[in-house]
């Protein structure tokens, strides 16, 4: 089982651009769980035809700690499994050890176990690496691939470059290894020569360009994937182009995160190139 | 010889001071020599100490955390305020009754909920969550059970990380409640260098939302308040017992056998009299600008400290039937306490004693060693400040760093209809030009011998170093240095709990130190600490590196 985290800047596009891909992946026959690490629960949406989860912080909060499997994963698109750690509500507790709490809770019930016959789990992690909790898929090899969404505005770049930091401090003494960025275009000028070269000073590469389309908009509408809403779509394409590319992926390295000066630089080189 | 420990005989301060240096990395040794004096006479007066800073991460300390500073020391002791720990169990359960505060419950109608322990008992789930609703659950159920006058909520760590506004949800109960005062303290064990921090946060609360809130009359000729006394092994019954007898009444102890009410009354006194500098200091002071009640040091540890500090207080109130009743008194209690001295004296002269512990303590008790004809060697406070080694002349130096920053100072203006200066300008300036102290505190420092060591925060290690170089004939400290200690072969008293011993204050306290000191120095089971072929080994060898 390959074990992936998604990371990336608030507002990126993890949640969709996993679920998607995830979709890819069930149409190449692959057996994947999804596990949502964000407290509004919204992450595993669009394979289930809405926020039909309960999470696995209030199944603990009402069942105490007599829970079954059955009760905090639940089936979506094309048998994918789906599970939402939720957490507190903005402002009160502590979120990030509501994650902790929730990754223990599933191996402890066997959720990874090889008779579940999975190939894949994918994290879908809350915007930054904030503190130790949102870390907590990249410790201990929960996580061993991470692929980092990212777009060429400079927050998002600079987000990537953050949770690079992340991964290097838990890759010298784990398995974690960074995949790839991926980036998820916002039409900025020069953007795939930009993240490719953002990639490359990173030590990494850009294993896919998604392109914007407004049918992935369309489909979030309509509660699916794109690729479940409109398989024939140029975007349902891309989506099953870059499960492939995760898929045959064999590139895995410890990232060397930028200094804030040389990703400036990188900023200002490309964007002036535009000009 | 398999070891290389040898008593010193003529020991010399330097070479004490370098020798507890020596295994430090550079970097260590370098703060902790600050920290570190030999005692010796200056022309600018009493040398420089570092105190109330960081311990250095690794150092096993004697200090204990802001909790307890707050939730232990200082609240512990009243009766009749349910002190619900907002935590995970350990830290309630770990606080609970373990100073040996006495506390008096037997007048009619009194409520005592000391030997309760209330917890929110937080568990995962409520980290996750956060733990208002649970805190607000347990002030709800403690009130039902209950109804106490009041319900002091205090933080532990992790609420102070979540985030839990505990300070709203007392409020929020204190107005539901309407007549039990619920007011919380921003405690977290991490917020501080030392309990000290505790103690600052616990009597700020005290006195913004408890003092003054009682304003009907309090009985009573020579009023006072007693600051700082905590009624361990029962210190505070001795001494109220002697001001009983003087006729002095005592309207509020800070907080030792204390009550809510006396709490709330304590703004009807007319003197503040002070035990512990360290603790409460800073609650003199205010209560003095806003409801102008003068405070002076006392000290009630030794016979002759407690008759010094009664004529101290009847001086004060200038009334010849108190003076002449003070004399009375301490001639009455005198010849008890000195024939037990007399008794001891020749078996305790010239032994000698270590002190480190509290933020007075170490102090005070060296006037009972000293009653004893015994020399302390080397003290120090776990907590203190500069101020309590050099005296408050330094207080306008003290560096304000971020950890002082970091705990609250309130700002108190003259009570607008209760301000009463208990003195006019006359009367204070002439006791003061007859030599008469107030807010005086000189320290520890000009108190002990020259080439004593002064060491702030002693940890084990040291502690330990100490021992074995100076052997001194008794060791004081609390729980956590006590068998370390006696494994050293060298007799233990612990002055924080007082083993199962007390009263020390007072008189019939000082009866009883010099009884149980006379016992622990002069008995011969330490010698019998080394096993007979570890004093006369058949074989011996020494480590390569020796």
């Amino acid at each position: 089982m390959r074990k992936v985290a998604i990371y990336g800047k608030g507002g990126i596009g993890k949640s969709t651009t996993t679920q998607n891909t995830v979709a890819g992946l069930v149409e190449m026959d692959r057996k994947v769980m999804v596990v949502g690490c964000d407290p509004k629960a919204d992450s595993t949406r669009l394979l289930l035809g809405g926020l039909a989860q309960k999470s696995v912080l209030d199944t603990l909060r009402e069942e105490g700690e007599d829970v079954e499997l059955e009760d905090i994963r639940k089936g979506g698109f094309g048998g994918t499994w789906c599970v939402e750690s939720g957490g507190p509500e903005p402002g009160v507790g502590c979120a990030g050890r509501g994650i902790i709490t929730s990754i223990n809770m599933l191996e402890s019930l066997g959720a990874y176990e090889e008779s579940e016959g999975l190939d894949y789990a994918f994290y879908d992690v809350l915007g930054d690496v904030v503190c130790g909790g949102f870390a907590m898929p990249i410790r201990d090899g929960k996580a061993e691939e991470i692929y980092i969404v990212c777009s060429g505005e400079m927050m998002a770049m600079y987000a990537a470059n953050n949770i690079c930091k992340g991964i290097m401090k838990y890759a010298q003494s784990g398995n974690v290894r960074l995949g790839g960025l991926i980036c998820n275009s916002r039409n900025v000028d020069n953007e795939r020569e930009m993240i490719e070269e953002l990639a490359r000073k990173i030590g990494t590469q850009m294993i896919y360009f998604v392109p914007r389309d407004n049918d992935v908009q369309r489909a979030e509408i309509n509660r699916q994937t794109v690729i479940e809403w409109k398989p024939d779509a140029p975007q349902a394409d891309h989506y099953r182009n870059l499960a492939k590319a995760i898929d045959e992926n064999e590139m895995f390295v410890i990232p060397s995160p930028l200094e804030i000066e040389e990703l400036e630089q990188l900023l200002l080189d490309f964007g002036l190139l535009a000009a | 010889m398999a070891t290389k420990t040898k008593k010193m005989v003529q020991w010399n301060p330097t070479d004490i001071k370098e020798d507890m240096l020596k295994k430090y990395p550079p970097k260590v040794a370098r703060k902790r020599a600050k920290q570190i004096l030999i005692n010796e006479a200056q022309e600018s007066g009493t040398p420089e100490i570092t105190a109330n800073v960081r311990t250095i991460p690794g150092i096993i300390t004697m200090r204990g955390c802001t909790y307890a500073g707050c939730k232990g020391v200082i609240l512990g002791p009243t009766r009749d305020i349910v002190n619900i720990t907002h935590g995970p169990i350990g830290c309630g359960f770990y606080s609970w009754l373990t100073r040996r505060n006495q506390t008096d419950a037997s007048g009619e109608g009194d409520e005592n909920y000391m030997p309760y322990c209330f917890s929110t008992d937080m568990e995962d789930k409520d980290i996750i969550f956060g733990g208002e609703k649970k805190l607000e659950a347990a002030i709800q159920e403690a009130y039902d059970l209950f109804h106490p006058k009041s319900i002091a909520v205090f933080a532990t760590c992790p609420v102070g990380l979540i985030g839990d506004d505990i300070h709203a949800v007392a409020k929020k109960m204190k107005d539901k409640l309407g007549d039990c005062n619920v007011f919380a303290f921003s405690c977290e064990g991490y917020k501080g260098v030392s309990q000290s921090a505790g103690h600052h946060i616990a009597n700020n609360q005290i006195f913004r939302h408890v003092v003054g809130e009682n304003d009907e009359p309090k009985e009573g000729k020579y009023k006072i308040n007693l600051l700082g006394e905590y009624n361990i092994g029962g210190d505070g019954f001795e001494i109220d017992r002697i001001l009983n007898k003087c006729g002095i009444t005592n309207l509020a102890t800070f907080s030792g056998n204390s009550t809510y009410d006396q709490f709330a009354s304590c703004h009807q006194a007319d003197l503040n009299a002070v035990m512990c500098h360290r603790s409460i200091n800073y609650v003199a002071d205010m209560l003095e600008t806003k409801f102008g009640i003068p405070w002076v040091k006392v000290n009630f540890i030794g016979a002759e400290s407690t008759a010094k500090s009664l004529r101290k207080i009847a001086r004060y109130f200038g009334d010849k039937e108190l003076v002449d009743r003070v004399e009375e008194v301490i001639a009455e209690e005198m010849p008890a306490v000195v024939a037990v001295r007399e008794d001891v004296l020749p078996r305790t002269t010239g032994k000698t004693a270590m002190l480190f512990v509290g933020g007075s303590r170490a102090h005070h008790y060296q006037d009972l060693f000293g009653e004893m004809g015994m020399k302390t060697l080397s003290a120090g406070y776990e907590f203190a400040h500069r101020d309590d080694y050099e005296g408050r002349h330094v207080l306008p130096n003290l560096k304000v760093d971020a950890d002082s920053r970091n705990i609250e100072e309130i700002e108190v203006e003259a009570d607008p209809e209760r301000f009463n200066p208990r003195k006019s300008e006359a009367e204070l300036k002439a006791l003061e030009e007859d030599g008469y102290e107030f807010k005086e505190y000189d320290g520890i420092i000009p108190d002990m011998e020259n080439g004593s060591l002064v060491i702030d925060d002693l940890n084990q290690y040291e502690a330990e170093k100490l021992v074995e170089m100076l052997k001194p004939d008794i060791f004081c400290a609390g729980i956590k240095e006590k068998f370390s200690i006696q494994k050293l072969g060298v007799p233990m008293k612990q002055l924080h709990s007082y083993d199962s011993g007390g009263p020390y204050a007072g008189f019939r306290g000082a009866v009883n130190f010099y009884r149980e000191i006379d016992r622990l120095v002069n008995s011969r089971v330490w010698g019998y600490l080394k096993a007979p072929w570890q004093e006369n080994p058949e074989l011996s060898a020494t480590y390569v590196w020796e």
